[in-house]
């Protein structure tokens, strides 16, 4: 379960994001959805203790992400895929990880497995398509075999048949009691994906509610279409002739 | 495993599985030892006077500078790569994590120079026939060990001033001129030796044997063990500064 309460990160040129109060719960994928620079990665980041919140907190489990001992047994999280050294392996890639963690070597072996990277495993990071460096995070996430998944766009650079499999793969961890929590901005796929929607603009939480409830309190508009009224007060950039 | 010793674990995974890792440390073998191989046959000379630990200490002095890029970049290039949110995600306790990485590049550094600067000084002195010295004459291991260890301390506080800027690129610019270019010509020049011959690289050079004691232009206010000390001084104070912008930085 991911708690945030109150969460506010402040930079120099503004307010990234503002109070945000919502709760990830476990056995059902979240989507976490909002225009383009509506504070999700920054969320992230504040939830994985990347950046420190300016207020208010975030909770994995009850206990902040720092202070959870061998954190990649506990939260699994795919950030930028292409967060890579080139010249590295992806073996080597999952290995420094696995080191960090205490997680023994078969583990390696597994997630290649699952991830369908077994055939790539002695490839140096940039020769990677971007596909294959979406699925690479995939398995440094699942690596600790976390209970909290936390995905920042995963299905981008992905084939038809790769968005098939990590929405299976993000729906098999949600019924396994898993707490998995995916932002987007594709609706169609999060209308797919999701049985819950959380739904920011401009650093405030706009809707935290199951996606059926969401389309139809939009009277009966695809995802899409709801999603695009909700946030038209919060959208930061936009091409001209729209406005 | 200890959570520390799983950080140095993964970070020397880090180190040993980039290319540029072999790339570096094979130049500054093949630097030293080449150097190594054609000063030392000039030991004989005047500048040298017979001193074979002056001419392997030649070549090391130049090499060390390849030594200090893979240092840096070693620190940089996980900045510019974006590993380091990756990294801080597995490790959240930035005074680990930072520690862990120091202790890594350090280790990693140090079993580099030492092969390379006994191999340097048996090349020279394989070259030096009648000048050679013996190898157990208490000023030869003092110059060989105080050199391993200048060389390693060097290099940990390159790669904590990485830390600090966040940059491979930025680190050597500030780095490469003030500490190896001017420094050893403007460490010669009266007015301002007082100051400039307490920079790190001034330091290194008394540690290893490259100026006497007493000499008019080279001599140095202090010897070699002061010397170690005053390194350990300039490492600790930038080791400090790098766990200061490691713990108060967002990522």
């Amino acid at each position: 379960m991911i708690e945030v309460s109150n969460l506010t990160k402040r930079y120099r040129g503004g307010t990234a994001v503002d109070d945000l109060t919502f709760t990830v719960e476990p056995g059902r994928v979240t989507g976490f959805l909002g225009p383009n620079g509506a504070g999700k990665s920054t969320t992230i980041r504040l939830i994985l203790g990347l950046d420190r919140p300016t207020s208010g907190s975030a909770m994995i489990g009850g206990r902040p992400y720092g202070s959870i001992e061998r954190p990649l047994t506990a939260v699994g999280a795919l950030l930028e895929a292409g967060d890579l050294h080139p010249t590295r392996t992806v073996r080597e890639h999952l290995r420094w990880l696995a080191r960090s963690n205490g997680i023994g070597e078969r583990r390696i072996g597994e997630v290649l497995e699952a991830t369908g990277m077994s055939g790539a495993a002695r490839k140096r990071a940039k020769t990677l398509s971007l596909g294959m460096k979406q699925r690479l995070g995939v398995a440094a996430a699942l690596l600790g075999d976390p209970g909290v998944l936390v995905l920042d766009e995963p299905v981008n650079g992905l084939d038809p048949e790769g968005v098939v499999w990590i929405r299976t793969l993000m729906k098999r961890m949600a019924a396994e009691g898993r707490t998995v929590l995916v932002s987007s901005h594709l609706m169609a796929e999060m209308a797919l994906t999701a049985e819950h929607l959380i739904v920011i603009g401009r650093g405030r939480l706009l809707a935290d509610v199951p996606t059926e409830a969401f389309v139809a309190s939009h009277s009966g508009a695809s995802l899409e279409e709801a999603f695009m009224r909700l946030t038209s007060e919060s959208v930061e950039f936009r091409a001209g002739g729209a406005r | 495993m200890s959570a520390f010793a799983n950080a140095a674990s993964a970070e020397w995974v880090k180190l040993r599985s980039v290319r540029s890792t072999a790339v570096t440390l094979s130049v500054f073998a093949a630097l030293a030892l080449g150097f190594g191989w054609l000063i030392g046959g000039s030991v004989e000379d005047a500048f040298y006077n017979g001193d074979t630990l002056s001419a392997t200490f030649m070549g090391l002095l130049v090499a060390q500078l390849v030594l200090v890029t893979f240092a840096v970049s070693s620190v940089g290039s996980e900045y510019s790569t974006g590993t380091i949110k990756a990294a801080l995600a597995a490790v959240p306790s930035r005074g680990r994590l930072f520690a862990a990485k120091m202790a890594a590049v350090g280790a990693a550094v140090a079993a580099a120079v030492l092969p390379v600067e006994l191999a340097a000084f048996a090349i020279v002195q394989s070259r030096a026939g009648a000048g050679a010295v013996p190898w157990t004459a208490w000023e030869t291991v003092e110059s060989l060990l105080g050199g391993w260890i200048s060389m390693t301390l060097l290099c940990v506080f390159a790669a904590a001033i990485a830390v600090m800027t966040r940059s491979t690129v930025w680190t050597l610019a500030i780095l490469l001129p003030i500490l190896f270019l001017s420094g050893q010509g403007l460490g010669n020049l009266d007015p301002i030796r007082p100051v400039v011959q307490y920079f790190p690289d001034q330091v290194g050079m008394v540690v290893m044997h490259m100026t006497i004691p007493g000499d008019p232009q080279f001599g140095r206010d202090y010897g070699a063990w002061t010397g170690i000390a005053i390194l350990v001084a300039w490492t600790a104070a930038a080791l400090a500064g790098g766990w200061f912008a490691m713990r108060r930085r967002d990522a």
